[in-house]
């Protein structure tokens, strides 16, 4: 699972634009909404693309995005269950 | 009988990798792509604002050249009472031809919501207004070319009825690498006088 | 002294008429233009919308004008325009606004230089400038979802600044491919016909429609008076409302300052209401704030879906019907109230005398717009 932690923090740099964000910077049990990393709805229903374009997984309530996306630790384990890419 | 004359208080063009600030050039490049420009610029001139890298070209365009022009406008202390009002040919095209991409194949079926978001072209002014925190009236307008003859007298109804102390007017045009802005601050005070002769004077430098 | 300024004639074409008279018939009988679609050129799944029949379209086209080379939004925008210019004799004192937040975005489908010329909105405005002969430079209001509303706010300025003595404004968009899947991807579209204001809602229906005033300085045969105005940005974010409605409130407040009235003295208002859960909630708070809580207000969104660019406009010259017809029509697809703070929705259609009306819109970008307007006397 640390590949894909490592690969998703690339990913989120990159489809939001994070541009003064490194890397290293990112921890994987930092809050991505709110305080942590700063991002907002419109991040939120991007990543909701992601999901679908990059693993597949198609998400029937928006709603869910809420807990899946609370961290990058959060993130992977719902994509290492979920996905179909 | 009110002196109700209004005055050019501050200009800025962005075009062909160069900044002018009131006719004096600030920063320029050799050719390079707007992506770079901008990113350049905004480093240049210590922006620090990440949400910058989010926008569309567009926005870039229209917050690099409303970021110069505010920057020393702008009383932190009080609420800065300066409308926007915009105008450019393209609308949001640049943007609408890249969104129009990510739908058009249906085997790569992606709508970007990030993408989708800047396909009108008021949302620069939404940006403008954000870092600025400026609440005033806002519009955006298309013309073929830039209409100094609407845009005076749109600044001057804003400012003779209240509805603003000062108007920033801009004309931000882009599409595919080519653009132009132009952007003054029109006030109650200053040394050149509002006029629509005088606005296109200053656009065609 | 500041120039009184006048609405003087009015036109709508929309799923539920080709006319004014029309469309307040099917909205008093309770008649929607909302319909389950399938149509894969717009959308892969079914989708409700309320969308115009081309063969209608086609056939008013072909009944004034042989004129064959108009895409369909322009063919919706002349028929809108042309029975209020035919009456009226075109100067260097008439303005032409036309409010569109996408235009003839369809042109983008296969991707040219030609067809990039005919997607810019100004090459739209110069088609029907052309058509009718107007002789002043086209002015083109493109800002989101308030443009139809705010372009009647423009007008009304630019005759106060002594550019024009008369404006003609065409407002209209079209449901296309382009925004059905740009309002999919915010999943902000409802699974079923809108219902604003209501506990249950889920999103808005798109719909498309033209509608067109004339704006003049002229107070013969004058249907209503434009009496003030404000634009106001949130300056909070992009694509959603400010949680306390600030810029909207702001609105209001400005138009209420200019037209010298109090809150209290609005009539009725005509609220955007599209039935996502943030805006109806944001427009509650401003209402309350203002103390508009007890004016009855309804949204038109439940017939028409959301007409984007053409909505402030078309609203608009529906509102002026429940003035001169002193009905207030009921709010379709409202049930249960679902926002935080209670505004009067109207449950169903009754008769009132109004001397005051106000229309508010809001939009992308942070936007939102408030007119008033008084009855003639």
């Amino acid at each position: 699972m640390e590949a894909l932690k490592q690969e998703l923090k690339e990913k989120i740099i990159d489809i939001l634009n994070l541009e003064d964000i490194k890397l290293e910077e990112i921890n994987d049990n930092d809050p991505l909404f709110g305080d942590g990393l700063g991002l907002d709805s419109i991040d939120a229903l991007e990543l909701i693309v992601m999901l679908d374009k990059d693993y597949g997984i198609k998400l029937v309530d928006p709603k869910e995005g809420k807990t899946i996306f609370q961290s990058i630790e959060t993130m992977a384990a719902y994509i290492k269950e979920n996905r179909t890419k | 009988m009110l002196d109700n004359k209004t005055y050019i208080q501050s200009f800025c063009t962005i075009q062909n990798n160069e900044i002018i600030l009131d006719g004096a050039s600030i920063f320029k490049l050799e050719p390079t792509t707007f992506l770079d420009f901008s990113k350049k610029a905004y480093q240049y001139f210590e922006i620090n604002y990440s949400k910058f890298f989010k926008m569309d070209n567009l926005s870039k365009l229209a917050f690099l050249g409303a970021e110069l022009l505010l920057e020393n406008e702008i009383n932190n202390t009080k609420e800065n009472n300066i409308a926007l009002v915009f105008a450019n040919k393209s609308s949001s095209l640049d943007t609408d031809v890249k969104y129009q991409n990510s739908i058009s194949d249906a085997e790569n079926y992606f709508p970007s919501p990030a993408v989708f978001v800047y396909t009108l072209p008021n949302i620069c002014l939404g940006e403008i207004s954000i870092r600025h925190q400026l609440k005033s009236e806002n519009s955006f307008f298309i013309f073929d070319a830039f209409n100094s003859a609407f845009m005076t007298n749109y600044a001057k109804v804003l400012l003779d009825s209240n509805k603003a102390d000062k108007v920033l007017c801009g004309w931000v045009e882009y599409f595919d690498e080519e653009y132009k802005a132009f952007l003054y601050l029109v006030g109650r005070e200053g040394n050149l006088e509002h006029k629509i002769e005088t606005v296109l004077t200053e656009y065609n430098k | 002294m500041t120039k009184e300024v006048y609405i003087t004639e009015t036109n709508c074409i929309t799923p539920i008429g080709f006319d004014v008279a029309t469309n307040i018939k099917n909205i008093i009988g309770s008649v929607s233009g909302i319909q389950l679609h399938q149509n894969t050129d717009l959308m892969k799944m079914p989708f409700y919308a309320s969308i115009i029949n081309d063969e209608a379209i086609n056939s008013a086209f072909a009944k004034i004008t042989s004129a064959e080379n108009n895409t369909r939004l322009e063919k919706m925008m002349i028929l809108a325009l042309q029975p209020i210019v035919e009456k009226s004799k075109l100067d260097e004192r008439t303005g032409f606004i036309l409010s569109t937040t996408k235009g003839n975005i369809t042109a983008l489908k296969n991707p040219s230089s030609d067809n990039f010329q005919k997607a810019h909105l100004g090459q739209l405005a110069k088609n029907i400038a052309d058509f009718f002969g107007f002789t002043t430079e086209p002015i083109v209001v493109s800002n989101a979802c308030v443009s139809g509303i705010l372009a009647v706010s423009v007008a009304k300025r630019l005759i106060q600044a002594g550019m024009f003595d008369n404006i003609f404004i065409v407002a209209g968009d079209e449901v296309s491919e382009f925004v059905l899947s740009g309002f999919n991807s915010f999943q902000a579209m409802s699974d079923s016909p809108c219902r604003p204001y209501s506990k249950n809602r889920n999103g808005v229906t798109l719909g498309e429609a033209t509608a067109a005033v004339l704006v003049s300085s002229n107070k013969k045969n004058a249907k209503i008076k434009i009496i003030g105005d404000g634009s106001i940005n949130d300056a909070n974010h992009i694509s959603g409302p400010s949680r306390t409605g600030e810029g909207l409130f702001r609105s209001i407040e400005s138009a209420l300052t200019e037209a010298k009235i109090n809150a209290n003295q609005i009539d009725y208002i005509s609220a955007h209401g599209t039935a996502t859960s943030f805006n109806d909630e944001m427009e509650a708070i401003a209402f309350n704030r203002l103390g508009l809580e007890n004016i009855p207000v309804n949204s038109l969104k439940g017939f028409y879906g959301h007409t984007l660019g053409a909505s402030g406009l078309l609203e608009t010259v529906i509102g002026i019907e429940s003035v001169l017809e002193s009905k207030l029509f009921a709010s379709l697809g409202f049930d249960e109230i679902g926002v935080s703070q209670s505004i009067n929705i109207i449950n169903k259609n009754e008769d009132k005398e109004m001397n005051y009306f106000l229309k508010t819109a809001s939009g992308f970008g942070g936007c939102n717009t408030a007119v008033l307007f008084e009855k003639v006397k």
